[in-house]
Parts: C-alpha cells; structure tokens; sequence
C-alpha cells in the first residue's frame, strides 16, 4: 500500500540498490586489475619514499576477507528476491511487518487459549470471585478499556461508570457481554423544536432536575412537566428510561454529561451521539467474557464469590 | 589479485616457561568460572541467570531488572577503565592471556597437539597424501573440536535458559527453536574463530589490535628483541665466544618465530599482530639457556629502558607514572561508586501514571479526585507488603487500598485513587509526592506527581 501516487520512488529506490551491487562487483574487479609493485620484497615496500621517511607497504588482505564480501553480495541478491527491498516489491516470501505481528498475536492466543478456555467454562458470575481470572481482567482491562473508563473504572463526564448500578443498555452480564463486543451508540437527538421555546427549555430543564429530587425552581418545574411529554417517547412516561433505546434514567442522581441546568439544556438543544467503540475483532470472545465477569464484578462485590 | 592473498597456515611449537604457565593460568581461572557459574545455584533457582523472556537479571542474591541498566554501562566503563590501565603498565595482557579468541585457540591447539603432535609433526601430516592414519587423526581432532565447541555454545545458552532444564530439554530433543538455533551458531562461531580463525581475528578483525598504539607510551612494558645485545645474530659453535666471533646473542635459530602464535618476528620490533603472550620470551630465555648465555634476549621491557639502559628497579619506578596513577585512582573510585551503590539500593522500585483520559472528576461525596497507576517493582525474592501514603496538598488521601502485596520479584499495577476536599485547593496542576514504604524493612521510595483541580 503505497502512499505515492506515482511509481518513481519505487524504481529510483529499486535501481540504486541493484547499482550497489553491481558497484561493489565492479569494486572488487577493478581492484583486481591493480598490479602493484612490490619494490622491496624483504620489507614488502613498494619503493615510494614521501615527506622523506613515509613509505607504503603492501600487505594483502586475506583471501578468506575476499569471500566473504563476495558471499555478502550473493546473499543480498537472494535477500532482494525473498524480502521487500527493492522499492515496492513486496519480496517473493510475501513478508511484512503486520504479517508477523499477526502470527504473533495468533502464536500467543494459542499459548493462552487452555486458560482460556478453563474461564469460558464457567459463568461470569462465577469468574468474578475467581482472583487468577479477576487478574487478567484488571491487566486486559488496563490496556483495553482504562483510556476511556479511567483506570478505576469510574469514568468521567461523557464516560460512564462501570462500578455504579446505572445500566443504559443493562447491567446483566449478557447485557454487558453485548455492549462490549458490539459497541453502543447511544443517540439523544435535539429536542428544542419538539419543546418548543427557548423558555419552555427552560423549564424542562428545571423539571428534570426535579425528578431526582436535586435544588430546582419548583415553579418552572411545574411549567416544565407539561412539555415532558416529548421527552417520555423515549425516556419513558416515568423517566427512568427505556433499556432498548439505551436512553437515560432522569431520576438518579447520576449525570454523564454534567449536571445542572445549562448541561441539560444544552443536552436538549443540540442533542448527543455517545460512542461506544466495538471490541469484537479487538478482543478475543474469550476475553470479552473475562472483561465482562470483571466489570460486573465492579457493581456485585457481594454476591461475586 | 595480488591485494588479496591466501593465508598461510601458522603451525605455533609448542613452549614451556613462565609465561607460558601464567597463560594457562589464566585459562583455567576463566573458563572454570565460565563453564562452572551456570551450574550453581542459589535457593531454588540458578545463581547467574538473565531471564531475558521475563526480563529479569539474577546474579546471586541480585534481582536487577532493565531499569538497573546503569549498572551494566557501569561495568562497561569499569571494563574499559581497567583495559587502560594495565595496557599502559604491561601492554596487551587481554590478548595474550585473557581474550576469549586467545583462551579457545590455545585449547584448540592443545588438542591438535595432542592428536596431532607437535609443529614439525603437524606440518608433516598437513603434506602427506591422503592415508588411514591422516584421515582418522584429523576427523578424531575435528570430533573433539566440535564436541567441545557444542559444549561452549550449550553453557553459553546456560546463562539465559537455566541450565539444567536446558539438558533436560536436549535429552528429550524438545530444546526450543531458537534456543538450539543459539547453542549451534554459538558452537559454529567457537569452532570456526579458534579452529581455523584464530589469529586472522587479530589481525584483521579485532580494533584492539589497531588502536593499542593509542594506549602504549615509552614506559610501557612490551615484549621486546634486545636488538643491542642480539646484534649481529648468527649461528656459532656451543663453545665459541660470541664476543670473539664478533657475534651477538642471537643465534638465529628462528625458534621465537615458530613458537609465535601470529607468525610474526618479533626481532623486527613491536608490531601490530603481537598479541604480548611472551611465548618467543620463554622459548628464547631456554635456548639462552641451553648455550649458557644471559636469559633476557627477548623479554618484558620499555622503549625508555631500551634506550637508556634503566636498571629494572628504574623501570618499575616509571610504572607508576602519573598516567597509571590516574587510572588507578579513577577505576577504584568508580568500582566503589558501583559497589557502594548496590550495596545500598532500595529493592524495590516505583512508577507514577496518572491517568490521562480522567483529568479530574467530583465524586458524589463531593470531593475532587485524581486517579493514578502506580507500577511497584519488588526486586527482592520474598514477598513484600508495601504501604501507600501520599502527600503535598492539604488534606489530601488515598481512597483505594493502601497496602499493596507484590509476589517476590513480580512487578504490579496498582490503582490509585486520591481525594482533596472540594474547593480546598486553587485551580491548577500541583505537584505532589507518593511516599511507599516495604512493611518490612525501613525502605521506602518517593516518587513525584501531580494533583489537578479544574477550572
């Protein structure tokens, strides 16, 4: 896959490494052709007398040195045929640095598919009390999930926590298993026209933070619960959300996107698409299952032993 | 060609003396400690092992892991340092009696003598015809040869794989890919330096060689031809008086040029491919001996010497020049430096990460907290507890688990989670420091971090 959208540097690199070779042949019989006199064969020098004391003495490399470069030439030839050298040619044996890295991976997913294979046996429930298969999970989930979850799995704002009992999409470990190894997206249109007026925002704002029972102006709370009927669609009539919609819960004190009234009305006005990326393809299913055990472990420390 | 030339083959006789016996010496005391170290253990693993899969480096009760690296470029320093210092006192002692390329060839030719017998014995069988007796004599040599070289390339592979599974694994034949890859190239390079390299990687290979000019100056001792006293050489009856003869010491029996193990003359004055191992020294002061004149024709001296005739208690007063003494003072420093350091280094090790993706966040008690990782390393080989403190912002604390077990030699990450009261601190990033400390020995380490509040 070449970033050029001409050959050129392909056949320019190609062209000077074939001329290497050829150079370091030419090299070798130009030097060949040298005759140099021996003047002197008790001290081997070749007569030449500079700055009146400098005297040149030939002493031949060893034959087995001559070889040597000559070999070095041989294999290069060789080596421009079996592996990418020569500009884009990709090389006869078809090697490339991801080709490796792949059969890396696959080796090392192998050395590891009894352990594997020992925790796909059992139920995730099960795992989380299980400290060997507790600690893959804390590595794969340090390497995998942390630069978004947090390190502790708490998240941050636009992040969810995974150690809270708030579910969007489900806290069952099927449910969990499926946002992992599918992804979510979670979408949460712009309700301002639905509403109505930037006041009538306003109000519902003030309403929903009612629901939770957080400080809010009870009179526009009262003003606002009129327009919540464009919210229920999706939130439910109650507000505590609809698992298969993935939509929030209104009533509990956990607030993803920031709290307040300016964070809810920006949230109503231009709406939200909250990704999260699918694992599958990244992550084995037999890891997926340990990183499910591990994050429902996070909001059933009792009942996991 | 005539810039290339073939080779000769060199066919050293062999030499008894005290040069000779000091070379053996040192075979002995080198290639014990290699061949023997692998096999000692210590508690239940080997003593010397460098465990590259696992990244771990025991030498005896030491576990130093890649970040102890300074220790190893210590060495190096300390190696070269050394190197130094007695080249400058006695010239290339390395070569002629420590050098790996040296310590193998003498080997190797130790066995060729004895299978092959000695210099005009071997040049005689090199130029017969093909017979029985050639052919069993030189695959017998080439079976030591290859037997003690697969020997050398299996211990060398000893102190990466332990040892003793490593035989195990041979007897079995499910020695690893690139274990028996290891042993054999390792074997094939013993094999072909000593067997047939041997003194081509003095000359043409080894940048020793070439930059020892560099390190000699006129007090250093080198083996040299008295050319005052040797001149004008010939061969005389046993009974004749050289100086009537008008004849110098040197009898010109070419010995000091058959026994050299680079096939040089050493009459022509220091050159190059002299590897210093005193050989034609040994094999002149015998002759010397032999026609009853003074040893020391060929023998350990300085150009200084040489040319103002110093008594040899003057040339041990220049020994100590100012350049040695310098030396000396700076390798004892460094050595102590690294010994000291060892000595007092805190077996265990930690890194501070703090998480990037959560700056900040208010939990629902309503403090502020920072999340980090801590990487803890034990480098001792008992199980260690260690406890968490952090410190540099008022009321600040660790909300996770502040004692910490690490396995011995294991390193682990650890999360932590750190709280200040809301409001209590500025906005801004501000520095502060984890303190951890083993439970059980008084050692601790404080590695620095830092705390951020959001605007």
């Amino acid at each position: 896959m070449s970033d050029f959208s001409s050959n050129y540097w392909s056949i320019f690199v190609a062209v000077v490494s074939v001329l290497g070779i050829v150079y370091c042949a030419l090299l070798l019989w130009f030097s060949s052709q040298v005759k140099v006199q021996v003047h002197n064969p008790d001290d081997l020098t070749t007569g030449h007398i500079w700055d009146e004391t400098l005297q040149e003495m030939n002493n031949p490399l060893p034959r087995w040195w001559l070889w040597l470069f000559i070999l070095t030439m041989v294999f290069a030839v060789f080596y421009y045929i079996a592996y990418p050298g020569l500009g884009s040619f990709g090389g006869q044996l078809g090697w490339t640095s991801q080709n490796e890295y792949d059969q890396e991976i696959a080796q090392a997913n192998k050395a590891l598919e009894p352990i594997y294979a020992a925790f796909d046996a059992k139920a995730p429930e099960k795992l989380a009390g299980d400290p060997k298969a507790m600690a893959v999970g804390e590595r794969l989930f340090m390497n995998n999930c942390s630069q978004c979850h947090g390190s502790d799995a708490r998240g941050s704002k636009g992040f969810p926590n995974l150690t809270d009992k708030d579910w969007l999409h489900g806290g069952s470990p099927d449910k969990i298993n499926e946002t992992i190894t599918k992804g979510r997206v979670g979408q949460m249109p712009s309700m301002a026209a639905a509403v109505g007026t930037p006041e009538d925002v306003r109000n519902v704002s003030q309403y929903v933070l009612s629901m939770s029972g957080s400080p809010h102006d009870s009179v526009r709370a009262a003003l606002g619960q009129a327009k919540f009927g464009a919210c229920a669609a999706c939130h439910g009539t109650d507000g505590k959300g609809i698992q298969a919609l993935g939509s929030a819960n209104l009533t509990d004190k956990i607030w993803l996107h920031g709290w307040g009234e300016e964070a809810i009305v920006s949230m109503v006005n231009a709406g939200k698409i909250n990704q999260m990326p699918a694992q599958e393809g990244r992550l084995t299913p037999s890891q997926i299952h340990v990183l499910t055990a591990y994050v429902w472990g996070f909001s059933n420390k009792s009942v996991a032993k | 060609m005539s810039l290339y030339a073939a080779s000769k083959k060199i066919y050293p006789r062999s030499v008894e003396g005290i040069f000779a016996y000091w070379r053996w010496v040192f075979v002995a005391i080198t290639q014990v400690i290699f061949y023997g170290l692998p096999w000692m253990e210590w508690g239940t693993r080997q003593a010397v092992l460098f465990d590259l899969a696992s990244r771990r480096f025991y030498i005896f009760g030491l576990v130093l892991y890649p970040q102890d690296f300074i220790y190893l470029t210590g060495l190096l320093v300390v190696s070269a340092l050394s190197l130094f210092l007695f080249t400058a006192v006695a010239g290339r002692l390395w070569c002629g009696y420590a050098c790996p390329q040296t310590v193998y060839s003498e080997i190797f030719m130790w066995i060729e003598r004895k299978v092959e017998g000695d210099r005009s014995a071997r040049i005689r069988l090199d130029d017969a015809n093909f017979s029985l007796e050639k052919l069993v004599k030189k695959w017998y040599k080439h079976f030591l040869w290859i037997s003690l070289s697969i020997w050398t390339g299996f211990t060398f592979v000893g102190y990466f794989t332990p040892i003793r599974d490593l035989g195990m694994e041979f007897f079995h034949t499910t020695m690893g890919g690139w274990e028996l890859f290891w042993v054999f190239f390792y074997a094939f390079a013993t094999y072909g330096n000593a067997g047939f390299m041997r003194e081509q990687v003095c000359k043409y290979m080894c940048p020793y060689a070439r930059f020892q000019s560099a390190m000699f100056d006129h007090d250093t001792l080198i083996v040299t031809y008295d050319e005052k006293r040797g001149e004008p050489r010939g061969g005389r009856s046993h009974h004749a008086d050289p100086a009537a003869a008008h004849l110098g010491a040197c009898i010109d029996c070419t010995l000091c040029v058959q026994v050299c193990p680079t096939g040089i003359d050493i009459r022509k004055g220091l050159q190059y491919e002299c590897i210093g191992c005193g050989a034609c020294a040994d094999v002149c002061d015998n002759v010397m001996d032999k026609m009853g004149y003074a040893r020391g024709l060929v023998r350990y001296t300085t150009q200084n010497a040489m040319k103002n005739n110093w008594s040899t208690r003057e040339i041990w007063q220049r020994v100590m020049r100012p350049r040695v003494q310098i030396y000396t003072m700076v390798l004892l420093a460094i050595v102590i430096g690294l010994l000291v350091s060892l000595g007092l280094r805190t077996p265990f090790k930690v890194d501070v990460v703090r998480d990037r993706s959560t700056l900040s966040r208010i939990t629902e008690e309503g403090t502020l907290e920072n999340v980090y990782r801590l990487q803890i390393m034990n480098a001792s080989e008992q199980e260690q507890t260690y406890q968490l403190k952090v410190q540099g912002l008022p009321n600040i604390k660790i909300e996770t688990q502040t004692d910490v077990v690490v396995a011995p030699a294991q390193s682990r990450w650890v999360v932590v989670r750190a709280d200040i009261p809301y409001g209590s601190t500025p906005a801004g990033s501000h520095p502060i420091q984890f303190e951890i400390q083993a439970a059980n020995t008084r050692d601790y380490v404080v590695e620095k971090s830092v705390f951020i509040v959001p605007r």
